[in-house]
């Protein structure tokens, strides 16, 4: 059984309708990169599978494990495992890192029926994860994301998604901002998080990132569909042609048909 | 004249009474100044709406509920347990006790006061050396403009007396710990505290003020800080009255060359709650650190008056006042930073932000800075508004439930302020206080 599905989801934020038919099917140990041109729909795909309020879904469905992941509430996808690392991370002075990870690991933990790691035990799992991510000590004692440069909001981004193991993680725009030191640490923390337990869709403008994280499919979204999939080597072409080859197939494939 | 229905014909009647009873032993100075101070209560009457400082808060709820002087009310013993509840957890520092404004000695304890200082009761001082409050007392709480200051000043009888010495440090922080106790008719306490630090004296000083019982009764209170040269003060309030009392209370604070002052003015409790701070620059290179935090719900009202005076060249101040307000309650934040004229290089900061956890709740917000010098650097800002939404969804993405969440970030606003204070057992005190208070308090307490 696939671990995620989407069909034919539609989805508008205030009037505009910007997903209009999406349909993915993601399975455990894959990665799939969506690519597609600015205003396609891709943030708004991964927003919508985290359940972000102002976003309104018109159509479609997505099934998560076999449920309907819409009819859940955000806190409750992230409890089945599901990890949307944010394109923006908030700040937010007065909470610290390391208190807030520990109540959402330990939320997660409660729903999977395991027992709640004390501050010990926190520690151990992740002190490993910060040398992962070049993160130091004194990380953890900050405010979340409060100060930190955009390089620091997407590792500790890539750090949350270690410690808390989703089996299904959307990356919004992970690579943007990154210089090439930085976009290397947070590739090699997501592979290493690959695996067969978990899937990984990074949804991404530019091909870069996947010189480090090789995906297994690549689909273009263009005005809120998936035009075209394919291979890694689609993302080279992408690369190459830029995006407008493919905007042009689409409408003429609908000109074809209208 | 007056007559019966005028409400400040009870505490004209009551003066005469007192006098004789009370204060028949008060040096004439004092005498002469009770009388000023009544006369001038007498002129100014309860304030309105209509007037300036008063037009956010009605108190004619206090004008027309006859209270009975807590003086005259016979003391009883309260028994030690009985304060559990609102003394501070693990506290190690020295605690003076009041009961309905009167210095209980079976209740307090000092700490590690140095040699030469004067850490105790009002009364006290007052009996046995007056000459040490004289220059001080009733000299930096002006009572020309502010009717319950004048109150307080005609009916002060106890509150702490703290006096350090040259170059002497007290290293233990003291706690003024002021507890209401219900009585059968509502009654008025006026604790008086006057704080003097001489040259490069330094102090650590909390007032608490909390009502034991859920009665109705009136706590007017004044407290006077003489900060002399190069001395460091850092004072902390925690109001925590019960819920149908109020509160009036004046701090005035006076500041000498190069010393140094925090004032941290914490409000949660209290129906109706006016809190005045008026400080001056009176050398200069001085430094203020002035911060607040009222957290009010159901129909609380609590109104924070701030006055930061540089008369002097080259002080700085720092303010945040930050409030949260749920239910229906309502807050005002009222702050005024005057820069003197020749008060040049000044460089003062402002600031108020409101957090609005329900639609019902209200908040007036006035800032002010008024600048008569010309070269300062002064701003000052004020925000209000609810919690963050794309905050909240940042927390449940991670699956913490919306009401962890939204507690979680009400907390991590007033952290701000609870961080400041300096004094661990009061920082604890508060941070339970606060949680306590917050839905799903047992996930957020791990915060602390």
């Amino acid at each position: 059984m696939a671990l995620l599905e989407v069909k034919g989801l539609r989805a508008k934020v205030g009037d505009k309708e910007i997903l209009r038919g999406v349909d993915l099917t993601v399975n455990l140990g894959e990665v799939h990169a969506i690519m597609g041109p600015n205003g396609s729909g891709k943030s708004t795909l991964a927003n919508v599978l985290a359940g972000r309020v102002n976003y309104e879904v018109i159509g479609g469905k997505v099934l998560y494990d076999g449920k309907d992941l819409l009819a859940m509430k955000p806190e409750l996808r992230a409890r089945e495992g599901l990890f949307l690392a944010f394109q923006y991370p908030v700040e937010i002075p007065g909470v610290g890192n390391a208190y807030f990870l520990k109540s959402a690991l330990n939320s997660i933990r409660r729903h999977r029926g395991q027992e709640e790691l004390d501050a010990m035990d926190f520690m151990g799992i992740v002190t490993q994860k910060m040398k992962l991510l070049g993160l130091d000590e004194s990380f953890l004692g900050r405010s979340l994301n409060d100060g930190f440069s955009g390089g620091e909001k997407k590792r500790n981004e890539i750090f949350q998604m270690a410690v808390l193991e989703p089996r299904l993680a959307v990356l919004d725009e992970t690579d943007s901002g990154l210089d090439i030191d930085a976009l290397r640490i947070v590739a090699n923390g997501v592979n290493s998080m690959r695996g067969k337990d978990r899937a990984i869709v990074v949804v991404t403008h530019y091909q870069r990132i996947l010189n480090y994280i090789t995906p297994d499919f690549v689909h273009v979204l263009v005005n809120g569909r998936i035009a075209k999939s394919g291979g890694r080597d689609l993302a080279l072409e992408l690369e190459k042609r830029g995006y407008g080859w493919v905007e042009e197939s689409v409408s003429g494939a609908s000109a074809a048909i209208s | 004249m007056t007559d019966a229905a005028d409400p400040r014909q009870p505490y004209l009647a009551d003066f005469p009474r007192l006098e004789r009873e009370f204060y028949k032993d008060d040096p004439a100075w004092l005498r002469d100044t009770r009388r000023n101070a009544l006369a001038r209560f007498q002129e100014l009457g309860f304030p309105t709406l209509k007037h300036e400082m008063w037009k956010y808060t009605n108190v004619a709820p206090i004008a027309r509920t006859r209270f009975t002087p807590a003086i005259a009310i016979p003391g009883n013993g309260l028994p030690p347990e009985k304060l559990e509840p609102v003394v501070f957890g693990k506290y190690e520092g020295s605690e003076l006790v009041f009961v309905n404004g009167r210095f209980s000695r079976a209740l307090s304890s000092l700490r590690n006061v140095p040699d030469g200082a004067s850490v105790g009761s009002l009364a006290q001082a007052l009996r046995e050396e007056p000459a040490a409050l004289e220059p001080h007392l009733a000299k930096t709480a002006p009572f020309d403009a502010n009717p319950f200051t004048a109150l307080n000043t005609a009916f002060l009888q106890d509150g702490a007396f703290i006096r350090v010495p040259n170059g002497k440090v007290v290293e233990d922080p003291i706690h003024l710990l002021f507890v209401s106790t219900s009585q059968p008719e509502p009654a008025v306490a006026y604790p008086r505290n006057l704080i003097v630090l001489e040259d490069g004296a330094r102090l650590t000083v909390t007032e608490s003020y909390a009502g034991l019982d859920a009665g109705v009764y009136f706590t007017n209170a004044v407290t006077e800080a003489v900060v002399g040269e190069g001395a460091a003060l850092d004072h902390y309030k925690l109001q925590r009255e019960s819920e149908r009392a109020f509160h009036v209370a004046t701090l005035e604070i006076e500041q000498g060359r190069a010393s140094s002052v925090s004032d941290n003015s914490i409000a949660l409790g209290g129906g109706l709650v006016r809190n005045d701070v008026n400080q001056r620059f009176t050398a200069e290179g001085g430094d203020l650190s002035m911060n607040g935090l009222y957290s009010v719900t159901g129909q609380q009202h609590v109104d924070n008056h701030t006055r930061i005076e540089h008369l002097t060249p080259n002080c700085a101040s720092r303010e945040l006042y930050k409030g949260i307000l749920d239910g229906r309650a309502r807050g005002v934040f009222y702050g005024n930073i005057i820069v003197h004229k020749g008060a040049q290089k000044t460089n003062a900061v402002q600031t108020n932000k409101n957090l609005l956890l329900s639609k019902e709740a209200l908040v007036d917000s006035i800032p002010g800075l008024q600048i008569l010098a010309n070269d300062v650097k002064c701003r000052h800002g004020s925000t209000t508004g609810q919690l963050d939404e794309d905050a909240v969804f940042y927390l449940r993405s991670r699956g913490i439930d919306p009401e962890t969440a939204r507690s979680v970030l009400t907390y991590a606003f007033a952290r701000e302020v609870v961080d400041r204070i300096q004094v661990p057992a009061m920082r604890a005190t508060l941070g339970v206080l606060l949680v306590s208070r917050l839905p799903n308090s047992e996930a957020v307490r791990e915060a602390l």
